[in-house]
C-alpha cells in the first residue's frame, strides 16, 4: 500500500482546519468542519484497502478465503458519515439562528460572548 | 460473576435512550407534569442501575461482549463494555447529577416541551456509554452522542443571540477535536488491526513505541482534552456554560468536562501505559495541568458574570484533576477521583443557586445583583458554604481531594499551586456570595470593559412565580451540598476510591479481566485525612476568606482602572481579548494545542 492516500488524508485534515481558522462566513466554517471530517473517511478507507481485493461479500464468484477489503473500516466510515450528517445539520441550524439573532454570519462581527 | 450483572452495562446505556424516545413520542399529547415525572423516573432508574452495577463491580469488573461476539482464534471482532469500579462510579455520578438536574427543573422550566428532558436523557446515555465502553471507536461514537446532545442543550434557548453563538462555538471546537481523535484511532487501527482497548494493549505492547504511536496517542488525547477544556482547548467551556440552561451546566461542569480527563486516563492506562515512555506523558500532563489551573484561576477571579465565573473555576479544577493524573500513580488517580466527586457536588449546587438568582432577578451580573438577594438568607448561607468547600475546607469532598492531591504530588511548588488555586477560586465564589446575598462592602461601581461579558441583562430560563423558592429547587441544592460533605468524611469512601484507583491503573488487570475474566489481586493505597492535609485545608479556606474580603473592600478586581499599575491593566485587558468568542481563534488554538501535546510527548 502506498503512502499517498495517507498524505492526502493529512492534507485534507489540515486544509479543513485552516479553513475554519481563516473563515469569513459561518456556512463556510461549517463546510470546513465537514472537510476536516472527510479526511477521516480517506484515512479509514486507505487503511482497509488491498490491491486486487473485492468487496467483503462472499458468494459464488468470491468463495470464503478470497482476498477482500477490510469491512471494519467501512463500517466505521459509515458510522462516521452518520455522525457527520447529524453534526452538520445541527451546525447549520445554529448558523441560521445566528443569522436571525445577530443579523450577521461573519465570525469577526459576533460579539455576544467575550472575556 | 452472574449473568444478571453483565446485563447491567448495556441496560444503563439503553434505558435513558428508550426513555428519551418515549418522551418525544408523548411530548405533544401528554401534560407537562407527566413528561417531567417520566424523565425523573428514568433518570432515577438509571441511577439505581448504576448503583447496582457499582456494587457488582466489587468482586471484579463486569464485562459484556455485545451480542455474545467474543474474540476467539477464528475471528477478532467483538465490541466490549468493561465496567470496572471507576467506570461504574463515574456512571453513578452522571446519573445522580442528571436526576438532580431534572428535580431542580421540575419548577424551573415553564415553556419547554419534551425536548429538554429528552435531550438531557440522551446526553446522560452518551456520557454513561463513554464511561463504560472498552472499545476505542465506541468511545468516539459515545463522545459524539453526548456532544451532539450537549450542543443542542447549549443552544436550547434559540431566541437568545448569546445562546446560539455559544452553542456554535462549542459545537465547532468539539467536533474538530473529535475528528482529530478519530484520525488517531484510524492510525492505531492501521498499525494493529484492533479497536478494543484490551486487544490494543496486547497488540501494541509487542513492539516498541514509534512515531505513529506517539502521534496517535497525541491526537486521541487532544480529542478528550478538548472535552476536558484543558488550556489551550478551554475557550468553548466558558461560552457554553454562560449560555446553557443552569441545570445543564450542572452536568457540563460536574460530569462532561471531567469525563474528558477520565477518557485520557482510561486510554493511557488501558492501552498506552506499556508502550509510551512515562516521562513524556508525565511532562505533557504536568504542563497542561499547570497552565490550565493558572489560567482558569486568573480568569475566574476577573469575572463578574456569575456563570462564567463558575465555569472558569471549573477549568481551574480540571487543571487540578490533570495534576493528579500527572503523577501517574494510583495515589494520584485516587486523589483526582475524590476531588472530582466532591467538585461535581459543590459546583453543581453553586450553579443551581446561580439559576435561582437568574430566575428571581433576571441578571447574572455580580455588580448589578449587589445586595439584592438579601431576603434569601438560606440560599446565601449555602452559597457561602459552597465557596468555602471549593476552597478546600476540611471535612468536605473537595477538601479531601485537595489534601490527597498535595500528598500525591510530593512537591512543594505543586502543593503551593494547589493551595493557591483552591483559595483563589473559593475566594471568587465567596466574594460573589457575600456581595449578592449579604451586601457586604460598598456597592461596586466598575465600568464594564468592552471586551467583557457582564451578564447584566439575562433572560431567565423560566418565569418562576414570585414568592418562596420552590421546595424542589432547594431540595436539589441541599442534596448536592450534603453529597459534597459526605464524600469528605473519613471512612469507607476513601478506601473504596483507593481500591478503584488501584484497579484503574492496573494495565495488565484491565486486559485480563476483559479478555479472560481473571481477577488479579492488587494492593490499594490507604486514603485518610492526615493532620498535614487538615492544616493545609484550613490554611487555604482561611486564605479564601481573607482574599474575598480584600476583593470586596479593596476596590480592586472589579474596581476602576485609574488606581492600578499599567502592567496589571494590560495583562487583564490582554486576557479578556484572548477569550474573544471568535471561532477561528479557537480553532487556531486547538491546532497549536494538538501540536504542543504531541511535541511534549515526543521531545526528550
Amino acid at each position: 500500500m502506498s503512502v499517498f492516500p495517507y498524505l492526502v488524508a493529512a492534507w485534507v485534515l489540515l486544509m479543513g482546519l485552516f479553513g475554519v481558522v481563516r473563515s469569513r462566513h459561518l456556512v463556510h466554517t461549517v463546510v470546513c468542519v465537514s472537510v476536516t471530517q472527510s479526511s477521516t473517511y480517506v484515512l479509514l478507507l486507505a487503511v482497509g484497502y488491498q490491491k486486487k481485493a473485492t468487496a467483503p461479500i462472499f458468494g459464488q464468484a468470491d468463495p470464503p478465503g478470497s482476498p477482500v477489503v477490510d469491512p471494519v473500516v467501512q463500517a466505521m466510515a459509515l458510522t462516521d458519515i452518520v455522525v457527520s450528517a447529524t453534526v452538520s445539520a445541527l451546525l447549520l441550524a445554529l448558523v441560521i439562528q445566528v443569522a436571525k439573532r445577530h443579523g450577521t454570519v461573519v465570525p469577526d462581527e459576533l460579539h455576544a460572548l467575550r472575556g | 460473576m452472574d449473568g444478571s450483572a453483565s446485563a447491567l452495562p448495556p441496560l444503563i446505556v439503553t434505558a435513558p435512550i428508550a426513555g428519551a424516545c418515549v418522551l418525544l413520542l408523548l411530548g405533544r399529547i401528554a401534560p407537562r407534569r407527566l413528561i417531567d415525572a417520566l424523565a425523573l423516573v428514568t433518570a432515577l432508574a438509571t441511577a439505581i442501575l448504576a448503583g447496582w452495577l457499582l456494587a457488582a463491580t466489587g468482586s471484579g469488573a463486569v464485562v459484556t461482549w455485545a451480542g455474545g461476539w467474543h474474540p476467539g482464534p477464528r475471528f477478532a471482532v467483538g465490541i466490549v463494555l468493561v465496567a470496572d469500579r471507576m467506570g461504574a462510579a463515574m456512571v453513578l455520578l452522571i446519573a445522580v447529577l442528571a436526576t438532580t438536574a431534572l428535580l431542580f427543573g421540575w419548577r424551573y422550566f415553564d415553556t419547554v416541551r419534551a425536548h429538554y428532558p429528552a435531550l438531557l436523557l440522551l446526553f446522560t446515555a452518551g456520557m454513561a456509554g463513554y464511561a463504560l465502553t472498552g472499545d476505542l471507536f465506541d468511545m468516539f461514537v459515545f463522545f459524539e452522542l453526548m456532544s451532539v446532545a450537549a450542543y443542542a442543550l447549549t443552544g436550547l434557548e434559540i431566541e437568545e443571540p448569546e445562546a446560539v453563538q455559544g452553542g456554535l462555538n462549542f459545537a465547532v471546537v468539539n467536533s474538530l477535536g473529535a475528528y482529530l481523535c478519530l484520525f488517531g484511532i484510524g492510525l492505531l487501527y492501521a498499525r494493529t488491526g484492533q479497536l478494543g482497548l484490551p486487544q490494543l494493549s496486547l497488540a501494541l505492547s509487542q513492539r516498541g513505541p514509534d512515531a505513529l504511536v506517539f502521534i496517535a496517542f497525541g491526537l486521541i488525547a487532544t480529542g478528550w482534552l478538548v472535552k476536558a477544556a484543558a488550556v489551550p482547548f478551554h475557550f468553548w467551556l466558558a461560552d457554553a456554560h454562560a449560555v446553557a440552561p443552569t441545570t445543564v451546566c450542572v452536568l457540563f461542569s460536574g460530569a462532561m468536562a471531567p469525563l474528558g480527563v477520565y477518557g485520557v486516563a482510561r486510554v493511557y492506562w488501558a492501552v498506552f501505559d506499556t508502550v509510551l515512555p512515562a516521562a513524556g506523558v508525565h511532562r505533557m500532563m504536568l504542563v497542561l495541568a499547570v497552565c490550565t489551573a493558572l489560567l482558569g484561576t486568573v480568569m475566574c477571579v476577573l469575572q463578574r458574570h456569575i456563570k462564567r465565573l463558575l465555569a472558569y473555576s471549573t477549568i481551574a479544577h480540571i487543571g487540578l484533576f490533570l495534576l493528579g493524573l500527572a503523577a501517574l500513580t494510583p495515589e494520584g488517580v485516587a486523589a483526582s477521583a475524590v476531588y472530582l466527586a466532591g467538585h461535581a457536588a459543590v459546583k453543581g449546587a453553586l450553579f443551581l443557586m446561580a439559576g435561582i438568582l437568574l430566575s428571581r432577578y433576571r441578571s447574572l451580573d455580580e455588580v448589578r445583583l449587589y445586595g439584592r438577594a438579601r431576603q434569601h438568607r438560606v440560599v446565601g448561607a449555602a452559597f457561602v458554604l459552597g465557596g468555602l468547600m471549593l476552597s478546600g475546607i476540611p471535612l468536605s469532598g473537595t477538601g479531601f481531594g485537595k489534601s490527597l492531591l498535595e500528598e500525591s504530588a510530593h512537591s512543594v511548588p505543586l502543593t503551593v499551586l494547589v493551595i493557591a488555586v483552591s483559595a483563589l477560586t473559593g475566594a471568587a465564589v465567596l466574594r460573589v456570595g457575600l456581595r449578592v446575598f449579604f451586601g457586604v462592602g460598598r456597592p461596586p461601581e466598575p465600568a464594564a470593559e468592552a471586551d467583557e461579558t457582564t451578564g447584566a441583562h439575562e433572560t431567565p430560563d423560566a418565569d418562576t412565580p414570585p414568592g418562596r423558592i420552590p421546595v424542589t429547587m432547594l431540595a436539589a441544592v441541599f442534596a448536592l451540598l450534603s453529597a459534597g460533605v459526605l464524600s469528605g468524611l473519613p471512612g469507607r469512601f476513601g478506601r473504596e476510591v483507593a481500591a478503584a484507583a488501584a484497579q484503574f491503573c492496573d494495565r495488565i488487570g484491565y486486559r485480563d479481566r476483559a479478555l479472560s475474566g481473571a481477577v488479579p489481586v492488587q494492593s490499594a493505597p490507604d486514603l485518610t485525612w492526615t493532620l498535614h492535609g487538615t492544616i493545609l485545608g484550613l490554611v487555604s479556606a482561611g486564605a479564601a476568606v481573607v482574599l474575598a474580603l480584600l476583593g470586596i473592600h479593596h476596590r480592586n478586581m472589579l474596581g476602576d482602572n485609574n488606581s492600578r499599575p499599567a502592567a496589571v491593566i494590560a495583562v487583564r485587558h490582554g486576557l479578556h481579548r484572548l477569550h474573544s468568542g471568535h471561532i477561528g481563534d479557537y480553532a487556531a488554538w486547538l491546532v497549536f494545542g494538538c501540536a504542543a501535546v504531541i511535541g511534549l510527548l515526543w521531545v526528550g
